[in-house]
């Protein structure tokens, strides 16, 4: 450790207990962070592209989750080094964003941090390489915006956007029945998408799922699936044309929020309080029903009192039902979410067709349906698998490919998947970098060979000769000046991924590229790590 | 300098070889564990808890052995989420779901070992289970036009299935309960209605169905104990101080006069209360929640039988039956639906006094009352005869209908060799290996009942070569032997279950090729 003395011989003191502490500077900083990214992207380089591998993660808690998810493994991954966070990070941007290429983002990110090692060790110096990078980032989307295909599609075109869920559907293990998984996806983006202003609000779909049966069981309901039941055993499990009324508040006796006391101290006291007592619940039941309710969703519990007089009166009752479906339901019914019995009216009640309660299995699940609502705009995917691990991945697999079609809603062009996007980048990174004079151009040249690291991966993971592959891929995508050509990864027989429908949204691509490229040239500015040192 | 720890400390990761390795002997591990309890001469395993108490439990039930396990191995807990997931969903066959698991993985643990790439694997097995499931569907029987036969059918099904489990020695006697207790719930699979009540003593074919309701409940004292022609009225309100619900409200007093008057008007406030219940006509009432002595004397004193604490489950169970709702306010007698019973008394089993409702409104109900030399008997035929009822009351929905004792394996393992012959590429060693796993658990099944399996099995396959045979194990008489005619079945349902979600882990414990455990959270010592 380099230490300052003045002119007596006594060290300057500037970084307090220096001793104790641990200090990476220069190179071996940067090397140190290079390595550790590295690592990082190794671990997901075996989950990239139709035949990747799942990573198993047992959580500190002892849950296991089965995983292809980049975003979801590093998540729960318990990372230390502070740059395998960033990385971290980097993915759940990603997810953020866009929702899907999470492990695509990281192995990029990794190779680019492994081509600048090269360079770093040539001398070349990192905010060089950074803004060499930084340039050829540039040149990669525009190259990806030139390849772009913009494809329409409406109400009854779904096929595109079908195809484009499926590419990204068929890298995990529910690849089985992608089809009809990607179908709900689009579906449902459909049914809640606002084509006018190309927005799409992701939380009116609700992902519900429920161990048993099997995949192809998973179905998409218009409308809402809310895991409870009826109120009293004795409710009717059925109701058509249902009048919702929609409420937070209890069926019980008011709580005022100011302190209060009531005494009592005579006889007649207690008695016209009991009266009174009977008197509310009597009134609230008979508030639901004289708007003409046929259906009451409470937010909160019910007294016995209360639930019985329901019962009585033919209203049957749902309790507990959580906020969040609450609003869905009052979105979907078109009905308003009523805070107090004296503002119900009869236009604030939601309207469905059916609601219906459902048993599962051998044991005493059921749940609740309320379809054929006034509004279809919410609506539920509700997913059947063989155990609890198998749906958590669908959920999340689904909810990939709910965002892939939203991105496509808004952004209607697609890039050729199976890596042609990246090789074509990669292609024509390379060729503007000889036109940059200075030492970038060595930054720029290795920016397109670290494109070149996800089709390889892509190739090595589905088991062909990578180097191979990748070279007689490139020099066709050259030679017949199509872009289109890409790893064949399912032994279909072209390498023309226009024929074999793989497609990903351009904005995705894009995002992929600059975000790697961000940390990547933020890792590479670091030239001094302090840590304090463990106690 | 390389940074080669990225996690934190404690944590671990293994990949590639030793990642798939470590999941294949957990998997593997699990599988071995209670594949001894397969088959009619399976053995039980002694669970003993750690908990205080050290409870044992005996038992040859998949799902619970497992569920007792402390698993640290991340794909053996898999394994126990499949059985779980089937003990919910169909209820039986929860053996045999994680011993195929376990033979699948055996058999991929040999073709990674040959350097064939998981995902040609899953392909591989994928295609198999299509076609194994198909050559199922192919074979169903369905009977459910025919009553005369769905029933035999039914009976079939329930002694197959309890001749595993401890209930083997008298299982015609509880093969026909069981049917007979499903059979009155007329398609529904609420098996709720089917009321399990224990009591040791006597043995167990003294066990009985009994059509009527038995409540676990004594009636109150100097209460008529002997009603016929019963009104019931079922509640649940509190019947011991009636207690003010209007948040805040208090008593303040200042004088003992007040206290005794105020008293005094409670006392008043629950006479009324008594009097209205006792308005609706009735002689019978049940109440979950407490009674106090005092509106006990009252019902006394009106000839009124009242029972009081009915659990949840009991009284939701007993409005069922009895046809009446659970009422909690009495001020409208007249538009209270009463239960009806032909007769309530109080019967003596063993030593304890029950309540029976009999001659109730709605027949589906019924209660099997379960006698058996002690607890664990008891807790073990109750988990018997409970899968036997799950399996029952799917197939009655689902009447499709398979032979036992190996049949359906051997069917599948042969459709599933056809189509590897036919299927070029590596993914036919696949195929090949699935039919391996399935012809496991007839082996298993005969090497449990220490017969020759190598023999046998090949017999079998000899003999499943013919079209429309009808060959299996007969586990009894040791050698092969007709199924349809020993009357040995399956439901399909189950079949069905263990076959896919016993791929589905399969196929998702192959995918992994990479195992990250987390740190184990920090727990405070209290031992």
């Amino acid at each position: 450790m380099a230490l300052a003395f003045d002119d007596y011989g006594r060290p300057y003191i500037i970084l307090k207990e220096q001793e104790s502490k641990n200090r990476l500077r220069g190179l071996d900083a940067q090397k140190a962070n290079i390595s550790a990214g590295k690592s990082v992207a190794r671990i997901l380089r075996t989950s990239l592209g139709p035949k990747g591998m799942d990573k198993m993660l047992q959580s500190p808690d002892g849950d296991v989750i089965i995983s292809n998810d980049g975003a979801t493994i590093l998540e729960q991954m318990d990372v230390d080094n502070q740059i395998a966070k960033l990385m971290v990070e980097l993915s759940r941007s990603q997810d953020y964003e866009i929702g899907d290429g999470t492990t695509g983002v990281v192995v990029l990110a990794g190779s680019l941090l492994e081509q600048a090692e090269r360079l770093l060790e040539r001398g070349i110096h990192p905010i060089r390489i950074a803004e060499g990078y930084e340039m050829a980032s540039r040149i990669a989307v525009e190259n990806l915006e030139r390849i772009a295909n913009k494809f329409e599609f409406g109400e009854t075109i779904l096929e595109p956007l079908i195809q484009t869920c499926m590419t990204t559907l068929s890298s995990k293990i529910v690849n089985r029945c992608k089809r009809s998984l990607a179908e709900i996806a689009v579906k449902a983006v459909l049914a809640v998408a606002d084509l006018e202003r190309k927005d799409v609000n992701l939380d009116l779909i609700k992902v519900e799922g429920k161990v048993g049966g099997k995949l192809e069981d998973t179905e998409l309901i218009y409308g809402i699936v809310v895991d409870k039941d009826m109120s009293h055993p004795q409710m009717p499990k059925q109701i058509e044309d249902a009048k919702i009324a929609i409420l937070t508040c209890p069926f019980e006796p008011p709580k005022p929020k100011t302190k209060h006391k009531v005494d009592i101290d005579t006889v007649e006291k207690f008695q016209t309080l009991r009266k009174q007592e009977q008197k509310y619940f009597d009134d609230m039941v008979q508030q639901c029903k004289d708007v003409g309710a046929t259906l009451v969703i409470c937010q909160w519990g019910f007294d016995d009192e209360a639930n019985h007089l329901l019962m009585h009166r033919n209203l049957p009752a749902v309790r507990w039902v959580g906020g969040v479906e609450l609003e869905l339901i009052a979105i979907a019914t078109g009905g308003r979410i009523v805070p107090r019995f004296q503002e119900l009216t009869p236009e604030k009640l939601g309207k469905a067709g059916i609601v219906r309660e459902k048993a599962f299995g051998t044991t005493k699940d059921r749940m609740l349906y309320i379809e054929h609502c006034a509004n279809s705009r919410a609506v539920t995917i509700f997913i059947r698998g063989g155990n609890k691990m198998i749906i958590e991945e669908t959920k999340r697999s689904i909810h990939d490919a709910l965002c892939v079609a939203r991105n496509l809603i808004r952004n209607n062009s697609i890039v050729y998947g199976g890596g042609s996007a990246e090789i074509s980048c990669s292609i024509a990174v390379e060729a503007a970098a000889d036109r940059y004079p200075g030492v970038e151009q060595y930054a720029i040249r290795a920016f397109g060979d670290a494109l070149e690291s996800i089709p390889m991966a892509l190739a090595e993971n589905s088991g062909l000769q990578p180097i191979e592959t990748l070279s007689a891929v490139k020099s066709q995508q050259i030679k017949d000046n199509n872009p289109h050509f890409g790893i064949d990864c399912n032994d279909v027989g072209t390498n023309d991924m226009r024929e074999q429908n793989v497609f990903e949204t351009l904005i995705g691509k894009q995002q992929q590229i600059l975000l790697a490229t961000q940390v990547v040239k933020m890792i590479l500015k670091i030239d001094d790590v302090i840590s304090p040192s463990e106690y | 300098m390389a940074i080669d720890r990225i996690f934190k400390d404690e944590a671990s990761e293994e990949k590639g070889e030793r990642a798939r390795m470590s999941s294949f002997v957990g998997a593997m591990a699990i599988a071995d564990l209670v594949k001894t309890t397969l088959g009619p001469k399976g053995m039980d395993k002694i669970l003993q808890s750690t908990g205080r108490g050290r409870e044992v439990t005996v038992t040859n039930d998949g799902a619970t052995i497992l569920k007792s396990l402390h698993i640290d191995n991340p794909a053996a807990k898999v394994l126990v989420d499949i059985s779980k997931v089937q003990d919910d969903e169909v209820g039986d066959g929860t053996t045999s779901v994680v011993v195929l698991a376990g033979e699948l993985l055996r058999e991929a643990e040999k073709l990674v070992a040959a350097k064939i790439h998981p995902m040609t694997i899953i392909a591989g097995f994928r295609m198999a289970v299509e076609c194994a499931r198909n050559a199922l569907l192919e074979k169903v029987v369905d009977n459910k036009g025919d009553t005369e036969k769905f029933r035999s059918d039914l009976m079939n099904i329930a002694r197959t299935t309890l001749s595993s489990k401890i209930l083997s020695q008298d299982k015609e006697h509880f093969a026909k309960l069981a049917v007979d207790a499903v059979m009155r719930l007329k398609g529904s699979t609420n098996l709720e209605s089917i009321q399990i009540i224990k009591k040791p003593g006597g043995s167990l074919i003294d066990s009985f169905l009994d059509e009527g309701f038995i409540l676990d409940k004594k009636i109150g004292i100097g209460q008529p104990k002997r009603i016929e022609k019963a009104k019931i009225l079922v509640a649940n309100t509190a019947m011991d101080t009636d207690k003010v619900k209007i948040y805040g409200a208090r008593v303040r007093v200042d004088s003992m006069a007040k206290v005794a008057e105020i008293e005094g008007a409670e006392k008043d406030k629950m006479r009324e209360k008594v009097e209205k219940i006792i308005g609706h006509g009735i002689n019978c009432f049940v109440n979950r929640q407490l009674i106090y002595n005092f509106p006990e004397e009252l019902f006394a004193d009106a000839g009124v039988l009242a029972i009081e604490h009915a659990d949840f489950d009991g009284i939701e169970r007993l409005a069922l039956v009895t046809g009446g709702e659970i009422a909690s306010t009495f001020d409208n007698p007249e538009s209270v639906k009463l239960g009806h019973c032909d007769l309530i008394e109080e019967i003596m089993i063993g030593e304890d006094k029950l309540i029976k409702f009999s001659g109730v409104a709605m027949g589906q109900a019924c209660t099997i009352v379960l006698r058996g030399a002690s607890h664990h008997v008891l807790d073990e035929a109750e988990r018997s005869l409970h899968d036997a009822l799950c399996v029952l009351s799917q197939t009655v929905n689902d009447s499709r209908v398979l032979l036992g004792g190996g049949w359906p394996e051997m069917v599948m393992a042969k459709e599933v060799d056809a189509l590897a012959r036919k299927t070029p590429g590596k993914k036919s060693l696949a195929m090949e290996a699935f039919s391996r796993a399935l012809l496991a658990i007839p082996t298993i099944i005969a090497d449990n009942a220490g017969l020759d399996s190598a023999e046998l099995i090949s017999q079998l396959r000899a003999e499943h070569q013919t079209e429309g045979c009808t060959a299996g194990i007969d586990v009894i008489s040791g050698s092969v032997g007709d199924m349809a005619e020993r009357g040995i079945c399956e439901a399909f349902k189950v079949k069905n279950a263990v076959l896919l979600s016993a791929t589905e882990a399969a196929e998702m414990i192959l995918r992994v090729d990479e195992i990250i455990t987390c740190a184990p959270r920090r727990r405070e010592d209290r031992m």
